[in-house]
């Protein structure tokens, strides 16, 4: 049993008294500490600034060219924070509970009651470093609602909060780096954690320019390379989000805890054809004024506006009067498939629905015309006038579709269909953010801990920020603060001799294949086997051929790669190699963790575990717990159990109907 | 819906490394789908390189939503190609015809040498940030994020100038190679916010002296860069930005 090592006293009352009582290092001694922070998004900038203020020797890595880049870059929603400036009823205790029942009770209290608490401090902290939040005329910060709560709880940016918090972090970060605290490698990849008595000391990396392998000592390293989803190939990741460290380090002995737990959001631009490189997010927000619908009729081919309102089906509002287009993003998506694969799907792929605001238009340009007081007006001029309410909220989320598809979005019906998006699942952590390696942390996306089965809208930015900023900052010290009766260890220690020649083995041994077929080629068919068997719905038979499939690929790969060019020199078909490598890898486990929870929770749906009418059915009684899984050997895994344990919210089944 | 289909001929820029020349190397290619983005129909060369023993063509990318500010490319002499207001990963096929010939180039900057074919190093921006492009507040420092009402106007222009996403174009797209556009949005956002105030005399100077150290232009007002910023920053920025820099200068000793 996994000893998460979770405070005692209440649940409010254990964050403060574990800050109260956290061992501290010394400013003198801190200067003499070096900490490696992998990976530049919310959780690593933040983390690697906070560190360096603090004065400890961080060494931050990023494979892009610069830190700003992350991923974390393309979040378009919000931010959460239980601040109650709208005077609606929110509090630490709602956030919590709220992220706790939407994670369909399969995440950990303790850590989720602490994000709850310092999400308030986080929107101060942005604030403080300029980050120019939306607004209300009184010079006051704007919230909205979002992802279904009932209280008005966002912060955000127009549409790029994600942009605008992470060039927050990224400049306290580099205001680090010109004070000689943080040393940044950027176009560097982690290819290894090094181990010396059982303990992450320290990382291989490969320098993408010139190919060089680097040794870097550290007395503590930081994961924060945020999750998986690329191993599906399409996604709404960034084309270099990758899981390679946390795969390394998964090998080194750190337990990864609910691979199969992926998020596939409802709201995305349709797949357009086999060239596709990735899939865009129209955000959520939309849902709040478009209708979802396809038509009633199998086959329909139709185009939207010449099938009349009787012969559409909203299957949302059908299906959900409560919610209507407002549920979850895991019950949307999954009704969605639901329609496709009965045949009603829409577009050429027919692997699409509608996203209607032609309704929303009419009752814009309604309200428009009693605001304006104009009377007596045509239908036309109605339908002007909405357009131009609907530009003002969601024009750049229209202009993006309209840039990507060709259509015109305020005439013609939008084509959506769900796409991975987020992944809940990651390496294991106790309370303090440590890995099962001890020395090895992991935070932000890449860690499982805050959102169970499911996360809500707004909730990444909220933990990335929480981890990097206010929770490794004592975490890290309480264990640092025992390491400083020990010498740096040098980088000639044969570890790190080991750990290098490892590395270079298996480039070598990539390298050397010349085999047929490309990098791309693979990481697609890897996709297709994912997102077919272990995507929005999977039962055990699938879920065993994926694993037999993925076998099969994994063997095909390592003798029929081919990766042109050297490997001393700028190669982007290596790095994207060594990837591919470990999503093949990851690809299996996510399917084995699937075909182990025999239950349907959030996120993942298991066909032989529904309810009569279509709906999730969890199992309490006998999966009531974390699945931390441990790598034995090639194609072998063993499972950990961490019991969840629920003391103050009593789990219930969700309900949207 | 049927989709047109597309052969081109591409001219692309490739080049082994920086201490090599570099020249122009011309490829054909058939059936390439008008929903394509641009991007993708690069993919379609790299795999079709690959698969005949070639090496395939690098250049920067990562988030392909038009928001990471990674992709570059200089495409038949446009920073970001032919459409207004667009990154080279939202570009699409339908912007050219069958038959074209289509030109692409990496960012061309004495500050921003080229690492291999299209892809360059624009470390530079990161060093002009380390000047002073950040408000020095550590982690627990802040007050309450209610407790400064900052007038919806100037946030709203602030935001504006932070929407900048570091890609380059603007430096690309100037005959000078100025940063101006770059430099004058961070400081610009900085200074219209309170919070930036403490520190915003020696910001400009310092942020001004490392761009000059970079080797980057000097601006003659041109407005190119404007006209290539993917996310429309105004050159009322650099208005700005000269009117900070002489404030700065005059006052501080």
């Amino acid at each position: 049993m996994l000893n998460a090592k979770i405070p005692a006293g209440q649940l409010d009352d254990k964050w403060v008294d574990y800050k109260g009582h956290c061992k501290l290092v010394n400013p003198a001694n801190k200067r003499k500490m070096e900490v490696i922070v992998v990976g530049t998004g919310l959780a690593g900038a933040s983390a690697a600034a906070s560190l360096g203020e603090m004065g400890y020797k961080v060494k931050a890595f990023c494979f892009q060219d610069s830190p700003r880049r992350a991923h974390s870059i393309a979040a378009q929603g919000g931010i959460n924070a239980a601040k109650n400036y709208q005077n609606d009823g929110d509090s630490v205790f709602r956030l919590f509970y709220d992220t706790i029942k939407g994670g369909d009770y399969r995440a950990r209290e303790a850590n989720v009651h602490r994000l709850a608490e310092v999400s308030t401090n986080i929107i101060d902290q942005c604030v403080a470093q300029g980050v120019p939040f939306a607004r209300e005329y009184g010079g006051l910060l704007s919230n909205r609602s979002f992802g279904g709560t009932q209280v008005q709880r966002t912060f955000y940016a127009a549409g790029q909060t994600g942009q605008q918090l992470l060039i927050g972090a990224y400049q306290a970060l580099e205001r680090q780096v010109a004070l000689g605290n943080v040393q940044m490698f950027a176009r560097h990849e982690m290819l290894d954690v090094v181990k010396v008595d059982g303990a992450a000391k320290g990382i291989i990396a490969r320098n993408l320019v010139t190919g060089e392998l680097e040794r870097h000592f550290g007395y503590a390293v930081l994961l924060c390379t945020g999750g998986y989803g690329n191993v599906f190939y399409l996604s709404t990741n960034a084309m270099g989000s990758n899981v390679t460290a946390a795969w390394k380090a998964h090998k080194q002995g750190a337990y990864f805890a609910n691979p199969c737990f992926t998020q596939i959001h409802p709201t995305c631009i349709p797949v357009s054809g086999d060239h596709q490189s990735k899939l865009t997010l129209m955000s959520e927000s939309l849902r709040n004024d478009g209708r979802i619908w396809v038509p009633k009729a199998k086959g329909d081919t139709r185009k939207p506006n010449d099938i009349p309102e009787e012969e559409r089906d909203y299957y949302l509002e059908r299906r959900y009067p409560a919610f209507g287009n407002l549920v979850p993003r895991d019950v949307a998506s999954r009704a969605a498939k639901e329609r496709c694969d009965a045949g009603y799907g829409v577009g050429t792929s027919k692997q699409a629905v509608y996203l209607d605001y032609a309704a929303a238009i009419e009752r814009y340009g309604k309200t428009e015309v009693s605001k304006k007081g104009l009377g007596n007006v045509s239908h036309d001029e109605i339908i002007a006038l909405g357009k131009e309410v609907v530009k003002e909220k969601y024009g750049n989320l229209f202009d993006m579709y309209a840039k990507i598809t060709g259509e015109n979005p305020y005439e013609v019906p939008m084509r959506i269909y769900p796409a991975v998006h987020y992944t809940m699942g990651g390496l294991w952590v106790d309370y303090e953010l440590q890995t099962t390696v001890p020395g090895l942390y992991a935070l932000g996306e890449a860690n499982f801990s805050d959102h169970g089965a499911n996360r809500l809208g707004a909730s990444a930015l909220m933990q990335g920020l929480a981890d990097g900023y206010f929770v490794i900052p004592y975490t890290l010290g309480n264990n640092l603060a025992d390491e400083i009766y020990n010498a740096p260890i040098p980088t000639t220690h044969p570890a790190f001799e080991a750990a290098e020649k490892a590395v270079a083995d298996r480039i070598n041994t990539l390298k050397n294949i010349n085999g047929k077929q490309s990098v791309e080629s693979f990481h697609k068919r890897l996709g297709k086997i994912i997102w077919d068997k272990c995507g929005m719905a999977r039962n055990a038979e699938g879920l065993k051929q994926a694993i037999a499939e993925v076998q099969a690929l994994k063997k095909e790969f390592w003798s029929d790669v081919r990766i042109p060019g050297e490997i001393n020199e700028f190669n982007p078909e290596l790095d994207k190699a060594n990837r591919v490598a470990d999503f093949i890898e990851l690809g299996e486990l996510m399917c084995v963790d699937a075909l182990n929870r025999e239950e349907s929770c959030g996120g993942h749906f298991r066909e032989e575990y529904q309810t009569p009418d279509g709906e999730a059915l969890r199992d309490d009684e006998k999966f009531m717990y974390v699945a931390a899984w441990e790598a034995k050997a090639d194609h072998e895994w063993q499972l950990h159990k961490e019991e969840l344990k629920y003391d103050v919210i009593k789990p219930s089944q969700r309900n949207y109907k | 819906m049927s989709h047109k289909e597309l052969n081109l001929k591409l001219k692309v820029w490739r080049q082994k490394n920086a201490n090599t020349s570099g020249a122009f190397k011309t490829y054909e290619l058939n059936g390439i789908s008008e929903e394509m983005s641009f991007l993708e129909m690069l993919d379609v060369l790299n795999e079709k390189l690959i698969t005949e023993g070639g090496e395939p063509v690098a250049f920067d990318h990562d988030c392909r939503e038009g928001i990471c500010g990674m992709c570059s490319l200089y495409i038949d002499g446009k920073p970001h190609g032919p459409w207004q207001a667009n990154t080279t990963c939202q570009l699409h096929m339908r912007a050219f015809k069958d038959g074209d010939t289509i030109t692409i180039e990496p960012w061309r900057a004495n500050s921003f040498p080229i690492v291999k074919d299209l892809t360059v190093d624009r470390s530079a921006f990161d060093r002009i940030i380390q000047a002073g492009g950040y408000v020095s507040v550590n982690t627990g420092n802040a007050v309450d994020g209610n407790s400064l009402p900052i007038e919806k106007e100037k946030a709203d222009e602030a935001f504006a100038s932070a929407m900048c996403i570091g890609c380059g174009a603007c430096v690309a797209a100037c005959k000078n190679s100025s940063a101006m556009l770059f430099l004058s949005a961070k400081v610009s956002h900085l200074a219209l916010l309170p919070q930036g105030a403490p520190e915003r005399k020696s910001r400009v100077l310092n942020m001004v002296a490392q761009m000059d150290k970079e080797g980057f232009g000097s601006c003659t007002n041109t407005g190119a860069c404007e006209a290539a910023c993917p996310k429309e920053i105004s050159i009322a920025n650099i208005a700005r930005l000269n009117k900070e820099y002489l404030g700065a200068s005059l006052t501080s000793e």
